[in-house]
């Protein structure tokens, strides 16, 4: 993983991709030789190239191998991570390098963002991702009376355990207030709620179970994955799940039901050691516990505020500083990854959780989309794919 | 390799622009057609890789348009933006991982909404390369020259495929431009980027296909004839122009190698009855018969005077008409597999070669067919 | 080199006011949809066969069900709130290549008749003075070119 740093002018992209996979290679006592494939993404606009399997070659390792690129905006790193695992589960390659990147600074974020949107129904009128979230905090507070300082709690937990992550792209030491007084970007989201725009990139090597032992580092084994990416139109995911049929946030609740069900987690707040999530924002650290399954609905803020999820709780949440300290938006979910798989090797430094058996992963983005994941310390049986 | 097989396959028709269809009236299309194919209801899917590009489809997130269209709804789904060979590919990983049963494949592209060399320039390297304009077609004249003069390929050689991929398209209900011509037609047309003409060039098209993947047993429970997956490489050459030697087809032997080790085949020139492959331009033809193991190096422009790659020839080659004639990008890669499924079940219509046993599709990714990929597919497991 | 040395011979290169022009189609119902608006002011809906959710804007396929809609029912040019935020941020708007002016109201609406939810401009910027649930009303441009800003904004039908 490259430090991640608001903007890289000392490398170009092929070079900041070379970077992670050379520390991955590294950490794995493996040359290019080595590599049986390649999977790549990131969002095409935000650096302006298109082909990046092919044009990234010289800095990923794949001359002369299969790569392939898979993009599916917010969530593609976690893409990349889900890939990298179906490729090693298909018995056609042993060891199979992932790589999520992402140049933020090398372009308009907002406007790439918002032409992810329909061109006739949402692009004239969406304002990228600030408002789109903010249009779910919006209902999020309206459904369950959360605050705005409850959000508040998040934004500074997540910068405080940035404070032991040496990757991270923010190092601030926030107080509840600085967050209040930041300025609104978009009504009820203040600056001190968002994540930054970040340069970064991450590579992880995918072993199968033949190979997986034969690695310096104890292997940190995938128990299960899921997904779910609903909808098409920016105003789709707002639908009152409540009041329509049970669901509040059907992506993300529908991926871990299946998730759980499959790996036989029952109380994700017992069994789950320690959870690097997607969390773009801040309410997403209150109303994203609940869909994953910690607490009931409306009581993502007082289980956020009694502590569980701080470094020394009871599943220690985004001990990186996550997402709110770090987003080049195509690395965002495999470094997720990546985080637990340095939980799971005790290989954490400062921000180490103790004694991590099981670790939960998520991605997010596009239209509320959801991708999630978990990992082990002991081998599974079988995975659940 | 644990048996994976084709069980349904969708294709629409290429056309120069289908303006009353979005990209999700295409894939719903198409995916319609897959799932009738095979007999299935959608809830008998059980996932989903749609394939994209964010260039040509000026959006960010391109595969966000079809998620309704391509009935991903409440299921696990995932996006490669690439040909649709390797969007294939990756379907066939998800089931070979055991954890599916089937997926369903699809894929969508409009050029007719935007500006092709526009987008295509922007394969190439900002700082270094884009500045030239070099895009598609100038890229691949380099490239045909290069690949021309180190083997005497004539411009003749060339222009036979235009006239017989051209000519093969008549049968093909889903074709674009079927046209009936002569070499010195071709000859006549005017220099797009030396050495390639007007007609030694693919249309730009609007489209989409679709096509599901099933394990054997869930292939088995299906009232369809199986075509089964029997080798599946890919393999991605370097990218900037002078890193390559652009007459050289390396890369495509190099999936072609390990395609025919999975299939089992030693002598793809006896053991393939039949090859659809990703014929963007004329000279493409013959560098990757030779890349496929067809021909020696060199002598793609001897096979295509020969005759034998005709439809009646003793190796058809894009009896569909191929790219030349409906090149829909992405799609037309998922396409070769589709016309190659079609041609071993015996359900390719009037342009059906008679006993197609073992058949070889082809993909590419990036600039003078950079990244290739090679399908071996087969009547029998 | 010394790093402040290094960083002042770093390159970066601007790719200009070039851009890539796209002409995407509406499809047969959303062309519908913008005709209505344009020539009538009136907004259509397309109804589900199978579970008889009214997409609006028009849709060709409903998705859960996976099942091809074709009848389009009129919905209303009112509606409520179903959230909303007010953009304070600065951003430079795609479609324009130019600052879109800001603060702006901002809401997600749902038609009198409609199953799913429009985006679009409130004609407010204090969100102490919007709320989940408001009333709204369309209110249209005079010059309508077919385009969803043929839609001036909505306006709060109670403050
Ligand atoms: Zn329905």
């Amino acid at each position: 993983m490259t430090k991640q740093r608001s903007s890289r002018p000392d490398v170009n992209g092929k070079e900041l991709i070379n970077e992670a996979v050379r520390m991955a290679l590294d950490d794995a006592g493996m040359t290019r030789k080595d590599i049986d494939a390649v999977v790549i993404g990131n969002m095409d606009h935000f650096e302006g190239i298109n082909y990046v399997d092919t044009w990234s070659v010289d800095g990923s390792g794949a001359l002369m191998k299969p790569i392939m690129k898979l993009t599916t905006g917010g969530t593609t790193g976690s893409t990349i991570a889900m890939a990298a695992y179906y490729h090693v589960a298909s018995g056609l390659f042993d060891r199979v390098l992932a790589i999520g990147w992402e140049k933020n600074s090398e372009s308009d974020t907002t406007g790439a963002i918002i032409t992810a949107f329909d061109p006739f129904w949402d692009r004239p009128i969406f304002a990228g991702a600030v408002a789109g979230l903010a249009l779910e905090a919006t209902q999020y507070m309206h459904l369950t009376g959360a605050t705005e300082e409850d959000a508040a709690y998040v934004a500074v937990r997540e910068r405080k355990h940035a404070l032991n992550n040496p990757y991270a792209h923010l190092h601030m030491n926030l107080t509840i207030e600085d967050v209040m007084k930041s300025p609104y970007l978009s009504w009820p989201v203040k600056m001190g709620d968002m994540c930054p725009r970040t340069d970064g990139a991450c590579a992880l090597v995918f072993a199968s179970e033949d190979v997986a032992e034969d690695f310096p580092q104890k292997p940190a084994w995938f128990l299960g994955v899921a997904n779910r990416h609903l909808w098409a139109y920016t105003s789709d995911p707002y639908v009152n799940q409540a009041i329509e049929n049970g669901w509040w946030f059907p992506a993300m609740e529908w991926s871990a039901k299946e998730l759980y069900d499959k790996v036989g987690i029952t109380d994700p707040l017992e069994q789950i050691d320690v959870a690097e999530l997607y969390l773009p924002y801040s309410f997403a650290g209150l109303r994203y516990m609940e869909s994953l399954g910690f607490c009931g609905r409306g009581e993502g803020p007082a289980l956020v505020r009694s502590g569980a999820f701080d470094m020394g709780g009871k599943c220690p949440v985004n001990p990186s500083g996550g997402v709110m300290s770090s987003n080049a938006i195509g690395a965002t979910g495999l470094i997720r990854v990546a985080e637990c798989v340095w939980q799971i090797q005790g290989r954490a430094g400062d921000r180490q959780v103790p004694e991590v058996k099981v670790a939960l992963a998520t991605g997010f983005g596009g239209c509320f989309w959801s991708d999630i994941m978990l990992l082990g310390a002991d081998k599974p049986e079988k995975v659940r794919g | 390799m644990e048996p994976v097989a084709i069980v349904g396959v969708g294709m629409t028709e290429m056309r120069r622009e289908r303006k009353a269809d979005g990209y999700a009236d295409l894939v719903y299309e198409a995916t319609r057609k897959a799932l009738d194919d095979a007999g299935m209801e959608i809830g008998e899917v059980d996932n989903v890789v749609t394939v994209s590009n964010d260039f040509f489809d000026g959006r960010t997130i391109s595969s966000m348009a079809v998620q309704d269209a391509c009935g991903s709804y409440d299921k696990n789904v995932s996006t490669v933006e690439g040909d649709g060979t390797f969007g294939a590919a990756y379907g066939l990983m998800r089931i070979l991982s055991g954890s599916f049963g089937t997926t369903l494949v699809c894929v969508h592209h409009k050029g007719s909404e935007s500006r092709m060399p526009l987008i295509t320039n922007a394969m190439f390297d900002p700082i270094y390369e884009r500045f030239l304009g070099i895009e598609a077609i100038t890229s691949s004249a380099l490239q045909a020259r290069a690949y021309m003069d180190k083997y005497g390929i004539t411009e003749e050689q060339c222009a036979l495929v235009s006239v017989k991929n051209h000519r093969n398209a008549f049968k093909n209900p889903f074709a674009q431009l079927p046209l009936e011509l002569t070499v010195e037609e071709v000859m006549a047309s005017p220099y797009i980027a030396d050495p390639i003409k007007l007609l030694d060039c693919c249309p730009i098209s609007d489209g989409a296909s679709a096509v599901i993947l099933a394990s054997e047993e869930r292939a088995r429970k299906l009232d369809v004839k199986p075509v089964w997956v029997k080798g599946v490489a890919y393999c991605s050459d370097a990218y900037h122009l002078g890193d390559r030697d652009l007459s050289d087809v390396r890369a495509l032997e190099e999936a072609a190698r390990k395609a025919y080790a999975m299939a089992g085949i030693g002598d793809p020139a006896r053991k393939v009855d039949l090859v659809e492959l990703y014929d963007a331009f004329t000279y493409m033809e013959l560098m990757w018969l030779e890349g496929l193991g067809f021909c020696a190096r060199g002598e793609g422009g001897k096979l295509a005077a020969s005759g034998d790659t005709a439809a009646d020839g003793r190796l058809p080659v894009n009896a569909s008409g191929g790219c030349l004639s409906g090149n829909p990008v992405l799609v037309a890669g998922l396409n070769r597999i589709i016309e190659c499924a079609l041609q071993v079940r015996g359900d390719a219509g009037e342009r059906q070669v008679d006993g197609v046993k073992t058949a070889v599709a082809h993909g590419i990714n990036g600039p003078c067919g950079q990244s290739h990929c090679v399908w071996v597919l087969g009547g029998e497991k | 080199m010394a790093m402040a040395e290094e960083k002042k011979l770093l390159i970066t290169l601007e790719s200009g006011e070039a851009e890539q022009p796209f002409r995407w189609s509406a499809g047969i119902y959303g062309s519908r949809f913008l005709t209505e608006l344009r020539d009538n002011k009136r907004f259509v809906g397309i109804r589900c066969p199978k579970c008889g959710k009214v997409y609006v804007p028009p849709r060709r396929v409903c998705g859960p069900c996976f099942v091809e809609l074709s009848e389009l029912v009129p919905v209303s040019d009112e509606g409520e709130i179903v959230t909303y935020t007010v953009v304070s941020f600065g951003f430079v708007d795609p479609a324009t290549g130019k600052q879109k002016p800001v603060p702006y109201g901002y809401a997600v609406i749902k038609l009198d008749g409609a199953d799913t939810y429009l985006l679009h401009y409130v004609d407010e910027t204090d969100p102490a003075k919007i709320r989940v649930g408001a009333r709204v009303k369309a209110v249209f441009e005079e010059e309508r070119t077919g385009s969803m800003l043929d839609i001036k904004h909505f306006e709060l039908l109670e403050r």
